[in-house]
């Protein structure tokens, strides 16, 4: 088995609380190995609290051994932290076609602002920093009167 | 299935032999502290204020918790125990949080005629975030690399904590008539205690001598730095000096509440010790 047939496998491992995304699209996968067809794993955690990255990791040893693999090794690291800007250029796409905003790419220091992801307006406001997960905001667009969730910024500080 | 006790990494780790004793000491404070506080926290579920502070909040206690389950995890990885027993099982007099985060929420109890009071609430999770962000930076330049690696990760999810608990603080103390005079009395009541959040208990010199984190002088004087700008906001006296009249929970001084807290909340882990989290 080869890293790309791995990386691939991992493409089909959706994060659970978001459809559209896979865990490669949210940056979640630092390093794959293979040796001898035995398979290891490196997973960066987005949230320390969030309780779908048991979930993930039986998803991606189900997935690595589907596709091939005699032994899956994975782990959580510590380091580096999991940060938004991670989520790839197409992840960003996916999670608009999921109703959530992306994540700003800059840390602000209070309340921000993000486009809709449904009509693309800017007139939006923050309702709650926090959401139905630990990774989102709830935001409501004045434009389209719709309500819908943001991705939360998270950058290393400092 | 594999055993799976946790997320996380489970490479054995070390530290020098002499040391691990402080250290030890200090990943009991921090785990201690986050899990108790994390789980008044959730008693709140289902009684907040609206509806939009019951989502905020419990998403900040189950944040809280995932940290003191990654502190226990250090704690596992030093040969100290699986997590879940470190964080289920253990007595009282084991426990090294500070008494102020084992306080109950108020008069009443979760199931029968909660009469929690939000402003005491309020200013505990404010005082001790603001506690916490300063322990962390510190933590960041730990000689301990996972702990310093822990504290950075944890830095940048308090950081949406801080900004939601600094919100109520100041508003319900600018607020006229009742909040403001709750929240005066609240303030008094948290300082009253907070000098146990602040120290790091008898083996606090040997954490230091270790590099584990700074002196307890330096964190206090930056928490005061930290907290003294929102007084200056809602225009309100220091309340100084901080104490410990319920105790120093670092020496496993606690109170009947710890005893109660930890019966409830590891009533399924006693009950089913194996069952899968």
């Amino acid at each position: 088995m080869t890293k790309e047939e791995v990386w691939k496998a991992l493409e089909t491992v959706k994060d659970p609380e978001i459809h559209s995304i896979s865990i490669v699209d949210l940056g979640m996968v630092e390093q794959v190995d293979v040796r001898d067809g035995a398979v290891s794993v490196c997973l960066l955690p987005t949230f320390l609290g969030c309780p779908a990255l048991d979930i993930i990791r039986t998803r991606v040893e189900e997935a690595v051994k589907r596709a091939g693999a005699s032994a899956v090794a994975i782990e959580f690291l510590r380091h580096p932290p999991w940060t938004s800007d991670r989520i790839s250029e197409a992840g960003r796409e996916r999670l608009k076609q999921f109703g959530i905003a992306p994540p700003p790419r800059q840390m602000p220091s209070g309340a921000w602002q993000v486009a809709c992801p449904y009509c693309g307006a800017e007139r939006t406001i923050m309702e709650n920093l926090f959401g139905p997960t630990a990774c989102r905001s709830i935001f409501y667009c004045k434009q389209c009167k719709n309500p819908f969730e943001a991705m939360k910024p998270v950058l290393t500080l400092g | 299935m594999e055993r799976r006790d946790s997320a996380m990494s489970e490479k054995p780790m070390h530290f020098h032999p002499d040391g691990q004793e402080a250290l030890v000491e200090l990943l009991f404070q921090l785990a201690d502290d986050d899990f108790l506080l994390a789980y008044r926290g959730s008693e709140w579920l289902g009684l907040a204020p609206h509806i939009e502070e019951d989502i905020a909040f419990s998403s900040i206690s189950q944040d809280t918790m995932g940290h003191a389950a990654m502190y226990y995890q250090l704690l596992e990885d030093l040969g100290c125990g699986s997590a879940d027993e470190l964080a289920h099982a253990r007595p009282a007099s084991a426990r090294r949080n500070a008494v102020l985060l084992e306080r109950p929420n108020g008069p009443g109890h979760y199931l029968r005629e909660p009469r929690y009071d939000w402003a005491f609430t309020v200013v505990r999770h404010y005082f001790y975030t603001q506690a916490k962000r300063v322990r962390l930076e510190s933590l960041t330049k730990s000689t301990y690399a996972p702990l310093a690696e822990v504290a950075a990760k944890i830095q940048v999810e308090l950081h949406y904590h801080l900004l939601h608990w600094h919100t109520w603080f100041v508003q319900l103390t600018n607020a006229p008539g009742e909040a403001r005079t709750r929240m005066t009395k609240a303030i008094q009541d948290v300082a009253a205690d907070f000098a146990g959040v602040l120290t790091l208990g008898a083996k606090g010199k040997d954490m230091v001598r270790w590099g584990l984190i700074d002196e307890e002088e330096v964190l206090t004087e930056n928490t005061i730095a930290a907290l003294a700008p929102a007084f200056a906001e809602v225009g309100l006296e220091w309340p100084m000096p901080f104490g410990m009249k319920h105790g120093n929970g670092r020496n496993g001084e606690h109170t009947p509440d710890l005893d109660e807290a930890l019966a409830t909340l590891s009533e399924v882990y006693r009950a089913v010790p194996h069952a899968v989290w």
